[in-house]
């Protein structure tokens, strides 16, 4: 679509840019402001300049919660991306079934997170939890908060069952999307079933997938409540990841200029990902 | 290549069809010689495009049978009737080159690489895309998609039919005259039977040999296009084919004599059944002149269109337009009109009466 | 193989059903039951957890709390972002593409990083613990998601209409809200789903900017859990009751859901 330009649209985005910027400027600010200073209260600062970073950057703690971080996210992404593709695959077209597979499926994306956490806790414990007590009853040893295998496979079967539904419907909307005309024209072609998925159906679902794997990866990078609540980050640090050990250094030990330079770096490599990944999915887009 | 033989075809989208307005198509017989071009001609939601899916094997049909040189295939896929089949919008993989695109139905088929290569040249060449080959197709403009999508419908030589579904929709008007002559060309090239869907009487009329008009879910007319201009069978096909269309008047049937206004009208054939619940005389603006007896009529308005002039005029049963040269004068007020008999139809119910 | 296509789906649906049946079954135990007894269904079919919730103010109040300030913020969102929305999709303005960027990378701000300047930001103008400071604060991510949807929506309407109704003579606004509303009320209905289901879910900004008076449902249910660390018939019945509130918002939308996250740069 053309548009025409009009310097007076700004009056429109005010609004918006406002309530933004009054959550999103401050804030910042006061996180730079104690990412480059330290602080004994009383509104007292002193210059640090890029110590904090230095520290965190070289802290051992930090490089192995976003280890962690990224083994998390990766595997999810490797379960929730193709699983998601799959169950939208073989999801009904038409009848009743659509709307009832569409509200079962969501109902996981509507509860709030703590609620997940503690769902998930007394779901999975071993003593009263149907999870942990089927396991163990077929003779696995199996406790999420003692065994640090345990408490990974927990937490991922959690977050795959919080947020495959996401793929799913994501997938499922651009499935729809596809004419008959295409799947027609393909068994008129002779096609096989795989080749009709390659190239017909992926291609077709590029820019949701890319919507779908670029939430996936924000908010599993950002993921805090439900493993919290979960598994408190435990045993040790096992399930620590970024935001947990974040909060903990934060308000825990109170040591502020670390966590706030932790944040910013925290908050830049989301950027960059992001950024990297757009660019490399559109990247062929522009050349086409 | 084959004739293809529609035998007692009806289909519903509906799992129970309780009026005729439940079936997308109706009691369709119809033979089709092997090598011919033809055209379903009809206006959206005239089941055009279901029949041409029943015939590609995509859909099955509610009722009746579909015969490949007298054998029947009603319940084979597409693959099995060995069918070509292009579609309105460009059907393309975007994943894949031109070549690839053109390669596609070929190596599915386990054709060996050199046909193949072959082959896809030939189609290339003759579609002029030899140029673009090893472009991706997904950045081809919508006529360049089209035109694979054509070339992967003629990529194989074997096929029993090669059919259309209005494929020229999304090309700008300049390029639709020359693919439509182009896929004119292939046809006597290749000597394939064609079929040619279409709502555009022009590209209808231009493509193929015989044309068959439907409405409705039936088929009303089959017939070369000068049969269908000079002797409709059905007003439907009076007045959707000719611009403009066929004069339909509301008339009087006595005794195997039509009468409009009382004024008697001679038809070109003899009337020999009078019991319709309506019934219409048909003659096209072409036929009809002003003279000095006749059927009395106020001219109502004359529009010049450069090389004829399109009258409109009303009787008291109704509208009725003349069209005639641009040099001759026209009467104004009241005036008189006469049929040229040979041209001159009676219908009943729609149909003609013969 | 086309047959048992519809398995996958069913073992899904199964695997998503089986966690919520067990808060549920939870729900209608004691929790001496709970502890002391493992079983598939309540053996002793009680309410008391649900009669504990509904009469204590304590915990309905969580609910209320809940309830208002995401209605809030649905509200603010969606009236903020439509005008923002129809101007990015209408118009090109200095700065219109960075502003954009820069609005979406508020959301992928993680909430963490945010949570203790935000306690102090709010603290000092005196919003600390109000409804109306957890609905702005959600506005940090609600408010991009709201503008990107209905961007989405508002760019699939033909730039004709708008054109149509500045010659028939309507003002802008009056155009905008008699003729051009109405038009993507399904875009709204959509949005304001999001907007609904990423402040109902979103917990570590509501607890940090709240202590008594504004306290959502879902940070009263923390707090039992951690200091008695023994009610979990009253925690599951409190976390049954949060599905509710979802459950009935899907019900009604959920004819737009699929289409809903199709929209954007599909």
């Amino acid at each position: 679509m053309n548009k025409t330009i009009n310097q007076k649209a700004w009056l429109f985005v005010i609004p918006v840019f406002i309530l933004v910027a009054f959550n999103a400027v401050v804030p910042l600010m006061t996180v730079v402001n104690y990412a480059f200073q330290e602080t004994f209260g009383n509104n007292v600062f002193t210059w640090e300049g890029t110590r904090w970073f230095k520290q965190i950057l070289r802290s051992e703690r930090f490089h192995a919660a976003l280890g962690r971080q990224f083994l998390f996210t990766g595997i999810i992404l490797a379960i929730q991306i193709p699983l998601g593709i799959a169950i939208a695959l073989t999801m009904p077209k038409k009848g009743i079934g659509v709307p009832v597979c569409l509200v079962l499926m969501s109902m996981p994306l509507l509860i709030p997170w703590n609620v997940v956490g503690a769902m998930w806790n007394i779901f999975a414990l071993p003593e009263i939890g149907f999870l942990g007590h089927t396991l163990n009853d077929m003779g696995f040893d199996y406790n999420f908060t003692q065994q640090i295998g345990d408490a990974w496979f927990t937490t991922i079967l959690m977050d795959v069952w919080h947020w495959t539904s996401l793929v799913v419907l994501l997938s499922y909307a651009g499935l729809r999307s596809i004419q008959p005309a295409y799947y027609q024209a393909a068994e008129i072609d002779g096609a096989s079933r795989w080749a009709v998925f390659r190239h017909i159906e992926l291609p077709k679902m590029k820019k949701v997938l890319t919507i779908a794997i670029l939430l996936r990866f924000m908010d599993s990078f950002m993921i805090y409540t439900e493993p919290f609540v979960l598994t408190g980050g435990g045993p040790g640090n096992a399930t620590a990841f970024l935001s947990i050990d974040l909060v903990k250094m934060a308000l825990g030990q109170f040591d502020l200029g670390p966590a706030a330079a932790m944040s910013l770096i925290y908050f830049f490599i989301v950027l960059l990902v992001c950024w990297v990944f757009y660019n490399l999915m559109m990247r062929n887009e522009v050349q086409s | 290549m084959s004739k293809i033989t529609l035998d007692n075809l009806s289909h519903s989208y509906l799992d129970k069809q309780n009026s005729n307005a439940d079936w997308a198509l109706r009691d369709i017989n119809l033979d089709w010689q092997d090598g011919g071009a033809y055209a379903l001609l009809g206006p959206s939601g005239c089941g055009k495009t279901t029949l041409l899916n029943i015939i590609s094997g995509l859909l099955n049909p509610t009722k009746g049978k579909v015969l490949f040189d007298d054998k029947e295939v009603t319940s084979q896929t597409p693959v099995e009737r060995n069918i070509a089949q292009i579609f309105q919008f460009p059907v393309i993989y975007d994943t894949m080159t031109v070549y690839e695109n053109l390669a596609f139905p070929l190596k599915n088929r386990g054709m060996s690489d050199g046909e193949v290569d072959s082959r896809v040249k030939e189609i290339a060449e003759m579609l002029e895309l030899t140029k673009t080959l090893n472009n991706r197709a997904s950045g081809l403009t919508a006529d360049g998609k089209q035109k694979i999508s054509l070339g992967r419908g003629l990529a194989r030589s074997n096929v029993n039919v090669i059919m259309f579904d209005e494929p020229l929709t999304v090309i700008d008007p300049h390029l639709k005259w020359v693919l439509r002559s182009k896929l004119k060309e292939l046809h006597q090239k290749i000597n394939r039977t064609m079929i040619y869907v279409t709502h555009d009487q022009t590209e209808a009329l231009t493509f193929a040999d015989q044309v068959v008009v439907m409405h409705e879910g039936q088929v009303v007319q089959t017939g070369t296009p000068v049969e269908l201009f000079e002797k409709p069978k059905h007003t439907f096909v009076g007045h959707f084919i000719g611009s403009p269309g066929m004069n339909i008047i509301p008339c009087q049937l006595d005794n195997g004599i039509a009468a409009i206004d009382g004024v008697k009208v001679s038809v070109s054939s003899q009337i020999k059944k009078s019991n319709f619940s309506k019934t219409e005389i048909g003659i096209r603006p072409e036929f009809v002149s002003f003279s000095k007896e006749g059927l009395p009529v106020k001219v109502l308005k004359v529009s010049n269109t450069g090389r004829h002039k399109i009258i409109d005029t009303e009787c008291k049963s109704g509208k009725i337009k003349v069209l005639s040269h641009s040099s001759k004068n026209i009467p104004s007020g009241s005036a008189f009109l006469s049929f040229d008999q040979k041209y001159t139809y009676a219908y009943g119910d729609n149909w003609i009466i013969e | 193989m086309k047959k048992f296509k519809w398995l996958v789906p069913t073992i899904y649906i199964i695997f998503l059903m089986l966690p919520i049946y067990w808060l549920l079954n939870m729900s209608f135990k004691t929790t001496t039951e709970i502890i002391n007894t493992y079983s598939l269904w309540p053996q002793k079919f009680t309410f008391e957890n649900y009669i504990t919730i509904f009469t204590d103010s304590t915990w309905y109040t969580g609910y209320l709390n809940s309830i208002y300030y995401v209605v809030m913020n649905t509200v603010l969102s969606v009236a903020a972002a439509l005008p923002a929305a129809y101007a990015f999709s209408r118009y090109k303005f200095l700065g219109d593409k960075h502003l954009f960027f820069w609005l979406l990378t508020n959301r992928m701000a993680p909430p963490a990083v945010f949570a203790l300047p935000f306690f102090q930001f709010y603290s000092s103008i005196n919003l600390f613990d109000t409804h109306v400071a957890v609905a702005l604060s959600h506005c940090l991510f609600n408010i991009p998601l709201a503008v990107w949807i209905l961007e989405g929506f508002i760019s699939a309407v033909p730039k004709e209409l708008d054109e149509t109704a500045y010659v028939d003579g309507y003002s802008f606004w009056r155009f905008f809200i008699k003729i051009f509303i109405p038009t993507i009320v399904a875009g709204i209905g959509i949005t304001m789903f999001f907007c609904f289901m990423f402040s109902w879910v979103e917990l570590l900004l509501a607890k940090t900017l709240t202590a008594v008076a504004a306290k959502p449902i879902a940070a009263t249910m923390t707090r039992t859990v951690s200091t008695s660390g023994y009610e979990l018939g009253l925690l599951a019945a409190a976390g049954s009751l949060t599905i509710i509130p979802g459950a009935i918002v899907i019900y009604f939308v959920r004819n737009y859901i699929a289409k809903g996250f199709a929209l954007g740069r599909v």
